[in-house]
């Protein structure tokens, strides 16, 4: 973990990021740098600008301001077909595959649109034997051995995940961003998904960008941790120093309550 | 010792299937090729049958029939490549086939003459000039199915749904009321449509019915091969996958807009070609062939055979035809009101279309057995 701290080399860099609604401002000012081959997490409480700054990581939004500067190109304004073509994969919060289509068919689809035998109309798809191959060690990778053939709809939540993980992992991102890739999992589910995000990073090297909800997941695998609160970065750091600071665990706490009080 | 039987039993299956690749084929595709020898023999059997030469009395008018099927099946096949599988909603499928029949009729009626008066073209000592016209007749078609489907794709990068169906019904009513506009009267026959195009005659199909007949054969299977290698492209799984999810497709890198064209385009030169086609058939082009209700056929078609399946728009076009000839002979005028009540009750009780339920149906059968089977399997796995 230390060694690939030391590197130092920033990958992804949010560059004073904002992004208003409205009137509302979610996202007020961000710079974030995210360093090659390591797993970074973004946390914060409930309406910190969390998935707001994550869809403008992702393109997925134009923030009002500032920049978003990837492998050193702004890549800001790229339309969103452009980018997994530079390295970078997206997974949403809301599961999103094709529910018609065989798993194996999912994650060859992701592998075929970066090979660039995109328009050949004339040949069977099947005579294009590496991205299959491909999708099978894709699949093995994520744990979703044997539903190769199964339809992606009629997949347990928990694989659908997996299944979302393996379409970006096939596209060959250097950045992998997920939003809250453990929504509406089970708690025993969690930790193999941590665990395959984790091996991700450090076997294939790849670099992670987590948006996450819940504190105490992130702790145990993140090398760097970005806490936000009202569209801010409140504090960066590793996860000793994420723990061991005070204005943070207020922030946590006193969100806590609002949630709270807010349900009640 | 279970594991070297199992080895042995292995390899001999594999030299048993690798010995007759032919085989293999023939047992696969078994029925499609009956249906084609079936289809090849049928204007022969038919005479037989009823004791009338091929090319005279019923024989002959059932050939024609079946051109018309023909024809139709390709024209709904290509509708469906944009319904079924790219998942597009377009209510302007007539202006492609439309398209087609105008450029055909039009060049052989005002073009093609000059250039067989003044020029020869031979090809050993056959004279080939109408032949070749006819191909660019094709060619003509084809340009003009590529020129409209650039222009309804052009729209549908920024238009979805319901919208952008609105807006290619508008686009196809526009180029209706052109091919029906009395400014071009000297050239297209305004309302009455261009009638009597010169066609070579030795494709007549007056005169030569059974020819066309093959030629009409010929072009469904050829149209129906070339599509489906299409579909089964990387291309066309792209298309699959639009139909699926669009953001998705776009979040994996690639672009919808440039491969919604590729559907339609590719859509647009079948139906034109199918049009063109239609236009020697009945060597005429009418401005019926570019109206709405000509689109709503390719789409009662699909939804009636199935879309999302080549075959279920084909069988479509077939019972349209058929269903059509024997109603208007039991109800007259009224078969529509007939056929419209059955489509309403197909379409309640058989969702996914004749071709779609019957896949369905028959994947449910081989899960059923692959699920009987399945602890068999295990257990000769863990032998």
């Amino acid at each position: 973990m230390n060694n690939q701290a030391t590197k130092r080399d920033v990958i992804l860099e949010a560059q004073h990021l904002r992004k208003e609604f409205g009137g509302l401002v979610a996202v007020a000012d961000v710079s974030a740098k995210i360093y090659a081959r390591t797993l970074h997490s973004i946390i914060g409480p409930n309406g910190a600008g969390k998935t707001t700054l994550f869809n403008l990581l992702s393109g997925t939004l134009p923030p009002t301001r500032g920049q978003v500067i990837f492998k050193g190109k702004d890549i800001t304004h790229l339309p969103p077909h452009k980018m997994a073509h530079l390295g970078l994969g997206r997974s949403f919060q809301i599961t999103n595959i094709f529910p018609n289509l065989t798993v194996l068919e999912n994650i060859r689809l992701s592998a075929q649109a970066v090979g660039g035998d995109n328009f050949k109309l004339f040949h069977h798809y099947t005579r294009y034997h590496a991205y299959s191959e491909k999708a099978q060690r894709v699949i093995a990778r994520v744990g979703l051995q044997g539903s190769e053939l199964a339809l992606a709809r009629n997949l347990a939540h928990g694989q659908k995940r997996k299944l979302e993980l393996g379409i970006m992992l096939a596209s060959d991102p250097q950045v992998l961003l997920l939003d809250e890739p453990t929504a509406g999992m089970s708690s025993e589910q969690v930790p193999e998904l941590l665990a395959i995000l984790r091996q991700i990073m450090e076997e294939d090297d790849k670099t992670i960008v987590l948006v996450e909800h819940r504190m105490d997941m992130v702790m145990s695998i993140s090398d760097f941790i970005t806490v936000m609160h009202q569209g801010k970065v409140l504090a960066e750091g590793t996860p000793g120093e994420i723990t061991a600071n005070e204005t943070v665990q207020k922030a946590y706490l006193g969100a806590l309550y609002g949630d709270l009080g807010s349900a009640a | 010792m279970s594991e070297t039987t199992d080895n042995v039993k292995g390899t001999s299956t594999k030299q048993r299937t690798s010995n007759n690749p032919l085989l293999i084929w023939l047992k696969k595709n078994w029925g499609t090729l009956l249906l084609l020898a079936g289809l090849i023999l049928f204007p022969y059997i038919f005479s037989l049958i009823s004791g009338t030469p091929v090319s005279e009395g019923p024989p002959k008018f059932w050939q024609g029939q079946f051109i018309v099927i023909f024809i139709m099946a390709v024209y709904a096949m290509s509708y469906d490549l944009l319904l079924g599988y790219t998942g597009v909603l377009s209510f302007g499928h007539a202006a492609f086939f439309g398209g087609g029949a105008y450029a055909m009729a039009l060049f052989i009626t005002h073009v093609a003459p000059n250039i067989i008066s003044s020029y020869r073209i031979t090809l050993g000592s056959v004279n080939v000039t109408e032949a070749i016209l006819v191909l660019v007749g094709f060619v003509l078609a084809v340009g003009v199915s590529v020129v409209l489907g650039l222009l309804f794709s052009a729209v549908s990068a920024r238009v979805k749904g319901a919208y952008f169906a609105m807006i290619t019904l508008a686009m196809a009513e526009a180029i209706h009321i052109l091919s029906k506009a009395t400014d071009f009267v000297e050239w297209t026959g305004a309302d009455e449509g261009l009638h009597g195009v010169p066609i070579p005659a030795w494709i007549n199909p007056t005169q030569f019915r059974l020819r066309f007949y093959f030629v009409a054969l010929a072009f469904a299977v050829i149209m129906y091969l070339v599509t489906r290698r299409i579909v089964n492209s990387p291309t066309g799984r792209i298309f699959v996958a639009l139909r699926e999810n669009e953001s998705r497709v776009q979040m994996i890198g690639y672009n919808p807009a440039v491969y919604r064209s590729i559907a339609f385009i590719v859509a647009a030169v079948i139906a034109g070609l199918a049009g063109g086609l239609y236009a020697l058939w009945t060597m005429s082009a009418t401005p019926t062939m570019t109206g709405s209700g000509l689109t709503m056929d390719a789409l009662i078609m699909s939804i009636l055979g199935g879309i999302g399946a080549l075959t279920g728009p084909m069988l479509g076009a077939v019972l349209m035809e058929f269903l059509g000839h024997f109603f208007y002979q039991w109800f007259g005028a009224r078969w529509p009101l007939v056929f419209g009540v059955i489509f309403i009750a197909l379409v309640i009780f058989l969702p996914y279309g004749i071709v779609g339920t019957w896949q369905l149906r028959s994947r449910q059968v081989q899960q059923g057995w692959r699920r009987l089977l399945r602890p068999l399997r295990i257990e000769k796995q863990s032998e």
